[in-house]
């Protein structure tokens, strides 16, 4: 017990008094803290005016005190010197900043943009090449095509008579808006109404990138499996259509469309949806009237 | 492959770099971000590709807070408004389809803590 305040050591504890000196030298053999709370009595200790003096010790290493020794108020020095600055900034505002500007560009221009989604492998240039015959005498399309490397998907496009232009997006896995943007300057043609950016293929990064595309659409086939839009909910729902692809190999599969159906109205209830075979044509010209009806 | 979260954190890296010349700040101790639980970008990556994008720019070692918001729906039919784990647009109180997002769509930087 300290005579002079009657704290015990060894144990943490606060007292409010006047202020007073002394030290305490005893304690021995264990690591212990001791606060003492320095307050003029007549000053309300809810008030800011508390002066807070914490002493540890360990292992017999007795810290006398009083209360003229120098200290640092750490606390009080890092509150003055730091500050807030608030923001409350949408994090991807420059990549927004530039989905801004396509879209202002793509509508001076006449132009709808639709940004196709999907995994890899799920049929997204097939369907553009069957699209791209089929709406040749009805609408001025031009593609946008991205991938990590190669142009092949370009070169499987460009022999359907549209304007195509690749974007290879080296490692990064989803295109942004300001790619998109240089490539929308070079490869519309004065009377392109609808573009397609068939976006690099993934279900996960692309839903983060706004690109000022006017509609999204995402792909999805047969294979994949019913609940595919409940694992990635995000970019089914962004969507404004879905298209189930590949509905050629529902016959060889054990899939139920009911499911594929049910699960896409769970993330985008009253979306419109789409069920297709590129290969064969069937449900084609649904699709196909879709789009045109998307431009008049 | 890249993911997204590390280019989105170069983004942010670069937008709070302008800040922080703007505000003749010398350090940044932390950054309070705030991420939708329907934006698209998870936390763990980002929270990986932050210090990452953050290396040899003044955000280097800047303590990253990350505040998670869940997605919380309205329903059209019952009225309810309330919180979902489940990330899907079907209302928790009476399954009805007819919903509305009220958050969870957003990915903010809400504010950082400069000296």
């Amino acid at each position: 017990m300290c005579q002079d305040c009657g704290c015990e050591q060894g144990n943490a504890r606060a007292h409010i008094t006047k202020h007073h000196s002394h030290d305490h030298t005893e304690s021995k053999g264990f690591e212990e803290i001791h606060v003492h709370v320095h307050s003029d009595p007549s000053v309300n200790i809810r008030g800011s005016e508390i002066h807070v003096h914490v002493h540890l010790t360990r292992d017999g290493e007795a810290h006398p005190h009083d209360h003229d020794h120098d200290h640092e108020h750490l606390s009080e020095s890092k509150a003055l010197a730091s500050r807030e600055i608030v923001l409350e900034s949408r994090v991807l505002a420059r990549n927004d900043e530039f989905a801004e500007l396509n879209r202002t560009l793509l509508k001076d221009r006449g132009c709808v943009a639709i940004n196709f989604i999907s995994s890899p492998g799920s049929g997204k240039t097939l369907l553009l090449e069957k699209t791209l015959e089929g709406l040749a005498d009805r609408v001025k399309c031009a593609v946008i095509a991205g991938d990590q490397q190669t142009d092949n998907d370009a070169v499987r496009l460009r022999s359907k008579g549209a304007p195509v232009l690749q974007i290879e997006t080296g490692s990064s896995c989803h295109l942004n808006a300001e790619q998109v943007g240089e490539a929308i300057r070079q490869v519309l043609q004065e009377d392109t109404r609808l573009l397609f950016i068939e976006n690099v293929g993934n279900l996960v990064c692309p839903a983060a990138f706004d690109l000022g595309e006017n509609y999204k659409v995402v792909l999805l086939s047969v294979p994949e499996g019913e609940d595919k839009p409940l694992k990635y909910p995000v970019i089914f729902h962004d969507a404004t259509a879905s298209v189930i692809t590949k509905c050629d190999l529902l016959e060889h599969l054990d899939v139920d469309m009911d499911k594929y159906r049910d699960s896409l109205g769970r993330i985008h209830p009253g979306g419109r949806t789409f069920e297709l075979s590129a290969l064969t044509g069937d449900g084609m010209e649904g699709w196909l009237s879709y789009l045109e009806s998307l431009v008049t | 492959m890249l993911m997204h979260e590390l280019s989105i954190a170069m983004d942010l890296v670069e937008q709070l770099s302008e800040v922080i010349s703007r505000e003749n700040a010398s350090e940044v101790l932390e950054i309070s971000v705030a991420i939708g639980a329907m934006c698209g970008v998870e936390r763990v990556p980002f929270e990986f590709a932050f210090p990452e994008a953050a290396r040899n720019t003044p955000l280097q070692g800047a303590v990253l807070n990350i505040e998670e918001i869940p997605l919380v729906l309205k329903c059209n039919d019952c009225g309810l408004e309330g919180e979902t784990d489940e990330l899907v647009m079907i209302c928790p109180g009476c399954n009805s389809f007819s919903v509305e997002i009220v958050k969870g769509m957003e990915f903010l930087v809400r504010s950082m803590e400069v000296k």
